[in-house]
């Protein structure tokens, strides 16, 4: 239960307006798509809330069909050829961008005479009519179980958010989609659901919020069984919050937002927050192994799961006591976490708490170079005193950053700007077209955080950087948010590009940021591409033993006949660049179907066996048959 | 795989390659002090940090490379890490470079003077520099210059001067050292010497290696060495060595650099400076020791006309691409980088294919002048001649025949079309009047007064001096026709495949090709594994030049065909019966105790005694770096072994295989199954 303490309710109020700061008004919640109590459900959940959750059955209803986010949130270039963010709902939203337009015309080549409008709405006669198990359809019919074979429903779950799937839906070209969605809300419905299909032999595909970037999601083709959409969007409740051991135990399909908000109510929170927290969810990020930004305090998802129940073809999967460490042979955790829907549905989930911090502080440093700023994070690592969030963005970002100043906007203002900007460029020496930015945010009690701020820019000093504002580090967090929004913009004028990850030692960072986007760079022009693309990356993540490197790559397909499949080419050779460098395949976004053909030289033959032979006992029928890993 | 990297099949005939621009005009028109001193404002690397040299130095033994090695060193020696570093100081002190622009600026004056003298022309293709000047700003680059001559490194910083273009550091051997101040300038003109063998010091090859990587690494500037390691004396291209070409590749291979392009260069003298040297050399008088005064006496030379120098820049090779598919470069992933390791297998396959890809594209490259033609055809007559020379216009008329030929084999062959067959055959012979005697109408080689100068005023030359002096004009000459031997060698090799093979079967031929290939692979730049690609190539040659008729099964050879084949076996006789000659050697006269030290004086006197008899008509076989290299084989292919023992290594003969390696090789078949299977 949430505490009465008014204390605790003002941390809160603070908190629910900077985590989700994004959000100006409190998402549009409404009685009926409030999840029914579940008919299974024996105890009574005893954290109600009184606020509904974000996601109605209907995606739809909120949600872009063909692209990203809400439907009421995108960037356009207005009347008068400015940039634009539509709707209310980001600190962002209904301002103008006046630099965006000369950042994408001098970057990509790109003019606004030359649009490539997405088909405007879904064409339900180009989906596929279902191909229906009807023995099966009928025993979940009789278990009251909401499910659906709606075009629409199908086709907003056959897919993530990979370049080739959102373009394709652009070109409204639509595959192989699931034959019917399901809606269970909760764990028995499941239980009953997995039973069914067994039974009946179809297969399933859980479905958390749709924000995979691997292509996980997608139908394999060649299935000829009836494929079930399991959505656990309704699954959202927290069943209970422990406050002495700090746990919280929630229904899988919880989105981030909607658990930060709820726990926020009573005080807390779990402060894993991926980038795609607005939408993802609780069992797509311990089916992907997740990791947040703020993981150098919480941890990523497998240092904040406690305890995790999954339902296979061959019965539920779960510990049976909630200890903190067990030595009890091979964790069987790392068999759930990064099974990517290919072992069973992840249900419900005990997870670490924490009380929400006191005090927030953002900050930014500006470095002369891209090696400063690496060394300085290597040394930030080495004495173990990462803030909460600390990503050192390239030279390309600092600037395309600078893209997506608004107009007239206090915490806008950038310190690029006048007299600052003279400082920087000038009397430091500071070479405008090579100097590059980190972004800081730190977390705790006041005095704390201070402390912590002053020993963080002391090692910055010594590696040449300067500080350079808590404004600029927090719009560098809240641009995450509208990032995902800008693809869709550049889609509009033949501007593809997406962005993939990997993890590194630390000695072979700088190396693997060079040659990665040299690579790219290469490609594209090998590949005909007509016009230079952008290739840039930053550094997300600090470990003892090396980072997390994220890189961005974007350009404008004009000339090119088959734009998605030259993207695709250039991806691949640049993930072969991150192996061939010393880079992990992915260190967060997972494998799925798009980086499967790497998992033998990752885990080598005898680690493809171990997983193989998991999934051979577990799902002998492949009933959840998504073909990801393997 | 290997295919791919080695030899393309396209038709040679159609190979695009550059003009020439001649350097010296402008220096004969314009000041060369104003030249010497004129602005110089090269492009660089893109990526470049400037350091200077001592920077540099304190880079090399920061490095975790070489701080690793002075621990371990330290360590199995018990010697303080610090004197150990003293020592990688110490080292690197008499190896680094001292670049200085104003040692350039003299170089720049006096050779300006000096090329005008000695040479007609020094012709450079300016597209070629064109695109080694954009290579630079891209990626660091790698000069890989053929050698022939001292004077390859002083005419590549010239030219590079000339050009505008970053100045090379170059890995010099540390004979130069011996030339005080000839050393010290070659310093500052941006050499860097390597001892010529230092074995198992692990230090020394670590200072070594990390200053070459780090001026990679850096892009300081173009490094250029001599992929050949030392001067071809014999103007063949030598098997190329391997470890500079490990280094510079490495931090590719390791993702410390996105690419390193690799730069062919093929230097072509129409006199070598060192002609007659080489030729002594190579019959076993001494190499004078390369000191200061012995250069300048060198001044003789100065009143001689060498012709002009072709210098062609090839197309840059970026080792990604070369690495591209036979590389898995994940193989450094689970190892720190700065811990040196022996590369792999893979890395060492890579690197040795990559460096006679290298090679062939230097040969490739090569300007050939007319007179080579002559010196093929005037060498062949000697050979099997009754001594009295061929006439002008018989030598005139194959000399066409020839060119024709070469031209289809693709050879870069400068013949001038604009002047009549006989003339360019005139001009060419007079510019080596040295070596060759005209009297009547008919040519041949200037045997007999070979060494006149040299002949002692009193008393008669023994027999084998008189011998020794015609070899040196033997030997001179064939420097010349080596020139060409590459454009022939692999259809020369099918040709006497054709003639020894037991049958015309297709799949007989072949192993008869295969062997002989795999025979003279220390003596032609043969890539080791490419035995099919140099068969295919050679047949597509043959049958294009309509000499052979190949079918699924068999080889034929056409009506005019043989004229081309007798042609090319007897350009591949002389090494025939030399690597005959070795094996006789080692059969009947090698005794318990021989070393490899012993060997050359050893058979030289062997061979000596079988020309004197006329049992041997090939001076040439005289040649050391012949025996050398037939030994050589003979090593690798397991018939003489070395054995350990006290004192020196000794050589151990197996008479059976070498007698039969022998026989095989004079075309006798029975034996040659055995031997082929025992390869
Ligand atoms: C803009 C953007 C930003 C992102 N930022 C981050 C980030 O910062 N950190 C990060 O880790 N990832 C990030 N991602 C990737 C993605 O959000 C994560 O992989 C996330 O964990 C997926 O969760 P989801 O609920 O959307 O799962 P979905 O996309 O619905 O599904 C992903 C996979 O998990 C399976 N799955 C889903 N739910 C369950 C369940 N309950 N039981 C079993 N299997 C299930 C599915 O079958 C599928 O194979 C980002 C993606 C986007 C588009």
């Amino acid at each position: 239960m949430a505490s009465n303490s008014s204390d605790r309710q003002r941390v809160a109020q603070h908190r629910l307006r900077i985590i989700t700061g994004h959000l100006q008004r409190p998402a549009d919640g409404d009685a009926d798509i409030q999840a029914a109590e579940c008919k299974a459900q024996e105890t009574k959940p005893n954290v109600a809330s009184s606020e509904g959750r974000t996601m109605p059955r209907r995606r739809q209803e909120i949600m872009k069909w063909n692209g990203w986010g809400y439907s009421d949130s995108k960037f356009l270039y207005n009347k008068k050829g400015q940039a634009e963010f539509t709707g209310k709902r980001y600190k962002l939203s209904g301002l103008i961008i006046p630099a965006l337009k000369d950042w994408m015309e001098g970057t990509f080549g790109a003019s606004l005479q030359h649009k490539t409008p997405a088909t405007p709405i879904l064409n339900t006669s180009a989906v596929q009519p279902p191909t229906l198990n009807e023995a099966f359809v009928d025993e979940i019919k009789s278990t009251g179980i909401p499910f659906s074979h709606d075009p629409e429903d199908r086709v907003f779950r056959a897919h993530g958010h990979c370049l080739h799937e959102i373009f394709a839906l652009r070109e409204g070209k639509i595959g192989r989609v699931p034959d019917m969605v399901i809606w269970p809300s909760c764990h028995n419905d499941v239980v009953k659901i997995v039973e069914l299909a067994c039974k009946h032999n179809v297969c399933l595909i859980p479905f958390g919020g749709g924000t995979s970037v691997s292509s996980a999601l997608e139908c394999p083709p060649e299935e000829t069984r009836t494929i079930v959409s399991l959505d656990t969007s309704q699954m959202n409740r927290i069943l209970w919050i422990d406050e002495k051991n700090l746990t919280a135990h929630v229904e899988a399909g919880i989105i981030g937002q909607d658990l930060e908000r709820l726990l926020n109510e009573s005080g807390y929170c779990t402060g894993h927050e991926p980038d795609s927290m607005e939408f993802s969810s609780l069992g797509g990020w311990v089916a992907t192994r997740a990791s947040g930004m703020k993981k150098n305090i919480y941890g990523n998802i497998e240092d904040l799961v406690v305890h995790v129940k999954m339902v296979t073809p061959r019965g539920v999967i779960e510990k049976g006591c909630q200890g903190p460490r067990m030595s009890t042979g091979p964790d069987i955790h790392h068999f759930i976490m990064g099974s990517e829907g290919t072992l069973g549905v992840v249900t419900e989930v005990t997870m670490k708490i924490r009380p929400i911090p006191e005090y927030q502080k953002y900050g930014s440093v500006v470095f002369p170079n891209f090696e400063q700023g690496v060394a300085c994070l290597r040394e930030v690592a080495r004495q173990r005193c990462a803030p909460a969030s600390i990503r050192l963005m390239d030279n390309e970002q600092f600037q395309f950053g600078h893209a997506l100043k608004p107009q007239v906007s206090s915490i806008f203002t950038s310190f690029l700007d006048g007299l600052k900007k003279f400082y920087i460029t000038k009397f430091k020496g500071f070479d405008s077209n090579r100097l590059c930015v980190a972004t800081l945010l730190f977390e705790g009690d006041r005095e704390k955080v201070l402390q912590h701020e002053k020993q963080v820019y002391d090692i910055a000093a010594k590696f040449g950087g300067l500080a350079a504002g808590e404004d600029n580090g927090q719009r560098g967090y809240m641009l995450t948010f509208v990032i995902a929004y800008l693809r869709d913009l550049g889609m509009d004028y033949y501007v593809i590009g997406e962005s993939f990850e990997t993890s590194v030692p630390w000695d072979r960072v700088l190396d693997i940021c060079r040659n990665v986007k040299a690579r790219i760079v290469r490609e594209c022009k090998d590949k005909g591409v007509q016009f230079p693309p952008l290739s840039t990356c930053r550094v997300t993540q600090t470990y003892d033993a090396g980072a997390c490197v994220y890189f961005y790559f974007a350009f404008n397909y004009r000339g090119l006949s088959d734009p998605v499949h030259v993207y695709e080419q250039v991806e691949h050779a640049a993930r072969e660049e991150i192996l061939a460098n010393g880079g992990s395949l992915s260190h967060h976004h997972g494998v799925g179907k798009l980086r499967k053909e790497w998992m033998r030289e990752t885990v080598s033959d005898v680690g493809l066996g171990m997983i193989k032979s998991v999934k051979d006992y577990v799902d002998p029928n492949n009933i959840f048959g998504n073909r990801n890993l393997l | 795989m290997a295919s791919k990297a080695v030899y393309l099949h396209r038709d040679p005939m159609l190979k695009k390659r550059d003009d020439f621009e001649d350097i010296l005009e402008e220096r004969r028109r314009s000041s060369d002090l104003r030249y010497a001193l004129r602005c110089y404002t090269p492009l660089l690397y893109k990526g470049l940090t400037p350091f200077r040299a001592d920077e540099l130095k304190t880079m090399v033994l920061q490095s975790d490379q070489l701080q690793y090695v002075i621990n371990q060193v330290s360590k199995q020696t018990s010697v303080t890490a610090d004197e150990v570093e003293a020592e990688a100081a110490a080292i690197l002190e008499e190896m680094a470079h001292h670049l200085q622009i104003s040692t350039i600026r003299f170089f720049a004056f006096v050779l300006s003077k000096v090329f005008k003298t000695l040479f007609r022309s020094v012709c450079v293709n300016e597209e070629g520099v064109q695109r080694l000047q954009q290579a630079i700003q891209e990626h660091p680059v790698v000069l890989l210059p053929s050698h022939r001559s001292y004077m390859d490194f002083l005419l590549m910083s010239y030219i590079l001067y000339t050009y505008d273009l970053p100045l090379p550091v170059i890995a010099a051997g540390m004979d130069f050292m011996g030339m005080k101040i000839v050393g010290e300038m070659l310093r500052m003109s941006g050499a860097f010497f390597i001892r010529r063998s230092f074995g198992g010091d692990k230090l020394y090859w670590a200072v070594f290696s990390e200053y070459v990587r780090v001026m990679v690494k850096i892009g300081f500037a173009p490094v250029e060495f001599f992929l050949e390691g030392t001067r071809s004396r014999t103007a063949k291209s030598l098997t190329p060595k391997l470890g500079l070409l490990n280094i510079v590749m490495e931090p590719f291979l390791k993702g410390e650099l996105f690419d390193v392009s690799l730069v062919p260069v093929s230097i072509s003298y129409e006199r070598v400076l060192e002609e007659v040297l080489y030729a002594r050399e190579l019959l076993g008088v001494p190499k004078p020791k390369e000191s200061t005064s012995g250069l300048f006496k060198a001044r003789k030379v100065l009143s001689e006309d060498y012709g002009s120098i072709h210098v062609y820049f090839g197309q840059p090779v970026s080792v990604r691409s070369l690495a591209e598919g036979r590389v898995n470069r994940s193989q450094f992933n689970l190892m720190p980088r700065h811990i040196p390791r022996k590369p792999g297998e893979e890395v060492q396959s890579f690197v040795n294919d990559s460096a006679y890809r290298l090679v062939r594209a230097q040969e490739e490259n090569m300007v050939l002048k007319p007179w080579v033609l002559l010196a093929v055809l005037l060498l062949q007559d000697q050979a099997a001649g009754d001594g009295r020379g061929t006439s002008l216009d018989e030598l005139t008329e194959r000399a066409v025949w020839l060119r024709d030929l070469c031209r289809q084999f693709g050879a870069f062959l400068h013949w001038p079309d604009h002047m009549i067959p006989s003339q360019v055959v005139s001009s060419s012979l007079s510019l080596h009047r040295g070596l060759v005697r005209i009297s009547e109408g008919r040519v041949q080689l200037a045997l007999d007064q070979a060494g006149a100068e040299a002949r002692r005023p009193l008393g008669a030359a023994t027999p084998e001096e008189e011998l020794l002096n015609r070899a040196v004009i033997v030997l001179s000459c064939a420097s010349y026709r080596n020139q060409a031997l590459h454009v022939f060698i692999r259809p020369a090799l099918l040709a006497s495949a054709i003639q020894t093979a037991s049958s015309n079967q297709k799949q007989d031929v072949y192993n008869s090709f295969s062997f002989l290939r795999n025979m003279f692979s220390n003596e032609f730049i043969l890539s080791p594994g490419a035995a099919v690609q140099d068969f295919e190539e050679a047949c597509y040659l043959l049958v294009k030049s309509g000499a052979l008729q190949i079918n699924q099964q068999e080889v034929l050879v056409t009506e005019t065909g043989q004229k081309t084949l007798t042609f090319l076996t007897s350009s591949l006789d002389p090494f025939l019966q030399g690597y005959q000659m070795v094996c006789r050697f080692l059969c009947e006269e090698a005794s318990e105790g021989l070393t490899e030290k012993r060997f050359v004086p050893a058979i030289r006197k062997f061979i000596v005694q079988h020309l004197l008899t006329g049992r041997l008509r090939h001076a040439e076989v005289l040649s050391s770096d012949l025996q050398k290299n037939a030994l050589a084989a003979l090593l690798r292919l397991g018939a003489v072994r070395k054995l350990r023992g006290r004192g020196e290594e000794q050589l151990e003969v197996n008479k059976v295989m070498v007698n039969s390696l022998e026989d095989t090789l004079g075309g006798n078949l029975p034996t040659q199954k055995a031997v082929v299977a025992r390869l």
